[in-house]
């Protein structure tokens, strides 16, 4: 079993799409939560979060013997930034590039598929 | 190409997918199908070519592949002791077929031509693994370095190897799409040599290919339909001159066509429209056929060419088929009507010279030769090779009544 990084992606400024009205938000909670646990039954849904916006990012940066700098971030200035991300149980590209259709459906947003190798305790997280 | 050479270009494709199927990993096999390449060099000169090639090269190749697991075992061993004892397990278990299987071509060129791997990865992956050109070679394919290349390769070798794409037939519900990534892939490597001499033999390349995956796969009609495009286009290239002037269709000598291809073409053509499940590939192919079928330009039948432009145009509405289908209009309505269809995609195709030649044909027949000068004189500005640039710039000179290659043109 291989592991997927989604990384959802949001563009600023593009409100197209989003839930607008209280109706539209529980709609898309809906469609969030029952992928989420479509996700679960399948065995794929290892580990899934959100992110607050690019302007709570901190950027650290520094290495050995150099001195550290603390700056406000993002690390990159870009319309596009990662607004949560899922991590997946998935055999092949394939099988985790159907999940992220089903993300894409859900939640209206495009999103990146990448090859994620878990290196801390990933086990530990909440949802498993 | 001597009797070595093409043995080991058809012996490539299966041989690595082979070795694919049985170690998992690209980069291992290429190396392997490499070393057996150079044992029958060393080998077969005096021992003379075997039965079967393709046996001979997988065999050889899965036993050095083997040694080369071996040896990297060996070195991690020393560190890794428990990994060695589970890849040992492995080999001793190793079930697998060394025989090549009718599906491990197949399977290789749907990961060659996986659409998480960009355009030109695909081309030159399937290029290199499937038609088993060299690095180098596929490199001046492509007008590149071979430094560009080899990192071109490496990339798309990684993302398949990170990522995990599956050695896979894609199952029913994914082929057509699937299948139609793997013919734009082979339609891509005709094209780049026939708008080339220099890099014609791509186009015998695409053909060899494209029979390899219509024997894998039979019963897909529009694998057939570019098949008979690639085969009908190849009969008239004798007759498109020897790559330093244009030949107009209506101007070719017919009789320099090759009339068994055309046969061959047509035959797959006929066998397409019997299975009637027509894509744009095969109505592609049905158009080139009536072309073909003409002994005369003026026996052209353009009443059933424009049906199946019709066609066409209803399943793959670009704006390259609306042109062409305007220029067959032309045909049958008069060249008023074509220039109006033609009107329809000019913003689209502004940047294209083959738009500004067919305005150009059309408004010279309609006796319009200072507007049709300046449409040649546009196509002349974008055309790409100088053997279209001169062409359209002698027409353009021809209806201002300049010298040939003279101001303004």
């Amino acid at each position: 079993m291989n592991q997927y990084l989604l990384s959802v992606y949001d563009v600023e400024g593009d409100g197209a799409g989003a839930p607008a009205t209280p109706e539209e938000m529980q709609a898309f909670m809906g469609r969030v939560i029952a992928l989420e646990e479509e996700m679960d039954r399948a065995g794929a849904f290892e580990f899934g979060g959100a992110l607050h916006g690019p302007d709570a990012a901190t950027v650290v940066r520094g290495g050995t013997g150099l001195d550290k700098v603390t700056t406000d971030g993002p690390f990159v200035e870009a319309k596009e930034h990662i607004g949560g991300f899922y991590i997946i149980n998935a055999d092949n590209l394939d099988e985790a590039l159907a999940w992220a259709g089903k993300v894409v459906e859900a939640i209206n947003h495009d999103i990146e598929v990448r090859p994620f190798r878990a290196t801390g305790r990933l086990q530990d997280a909440p949802g498993r | 190409m001597d009797d070595v050479e093409r043995a080991f270009r058809e012996a490539h494709g299966p041989a690595v997918a082979t070795l694919i199927r049985l170690f998992g990993d690209i980069t291992l096999a290429e190396d392997a199908v490499q070393d057996a390449f150079t044992a029958a060099v060393h080998r077969w000169p005096q021992d003379g070519v075997p039965d079967n090639p393709v046996g001979w090269i997988v065999t050889t190749a899965r036993n050095r592949a083997i040694d080369a697991v071996r040896r990297s075992r060996r070195g991690r061993e020393l560190t890794e002791q428990i990994a060695a004892d589970r890849l040992r397990a492995e080999t001793s278990a190793g079930p697998e077929d060394p025989e090549p299987m009718h599906d491990d071509q197949l399977r290789l060129i749907f990961t060659c031509c996986h659409p998480a791997i960009r355009v030109e990865h695909q081309v030159a992956l399937t290029l290199r693994l499937i038609g088993g050109l060299t690095p180098a070679e596929v490199a001046s394919a492509f007008l590149v370095s071979e430094d560009t290349m080899a990192k071109r390769l490496v990339r798309a070798k990684y993302k398949i190897k990170a990522a995990h794409i599956p050695y896979q037939v894609p199952d029913q519900s994914e082929l057509p799409d699937r299948l139609r990534a793997v013919l734009s892939v082979l339609y891509l490597i005709y094209n780049a040599g026939a708008d080339d001499v220099g890099r014609g033999h791509l186009r015998a390349e695409a053909v060899r290919l494209t029979r390899v995956l219509v024997s894998l796969m039979p019963d897909e009609p529009e694998s057939l339909g570019l098949l008979a495009l690639f085969i009908l286009s190849d009969a008239r290239m004798p007759a498109r001159g020897d790559g330093a002037h244009v030949v107009l269709l209506k101007d070719q000598d017919r009789s320099l066509w090759d009339s068994a291809l055309i046969s061959e073409g047509q035959a797959l053509v006929l066998a397409c429209m019997r299975r009637q499940r027509l894509g744009p590939f095969q109505l592609q192919a049905a158009i080139q056929a009536l072309h073909c079928a003409a002994l005369r330009y003026e026996d052209t039948d353009w009443t059933a060419i424009v049906r199946f432009y019709d066609r066409l145009i209803a399943v793959m509405p670009t704006p390259v088929v609306a042109l062409n289908r305007a220029v067959a209009v032309a045909e049958t309505q008069g060249p008023e009507t074509g220039l109006a269809l033609l009107e329809g995609v000019a913003e689209e195709l502004d940047g294209f010279h083959l738009l500004h030649a067919a305005r150009g044909s059309l408004l010279e027949r309609l006796g319009r030769p200072r507007e049709a000068a300046d449409a040649y004189h546009r196509a002349a500005a974008l055309a790409r090779t100088d053997t279209d640039i001169s062409f359209l710039k002698r027409r353009c000179a021809e209806l201002t009544g300049d010298v040939p290659a003279g101001p303004p043109c």
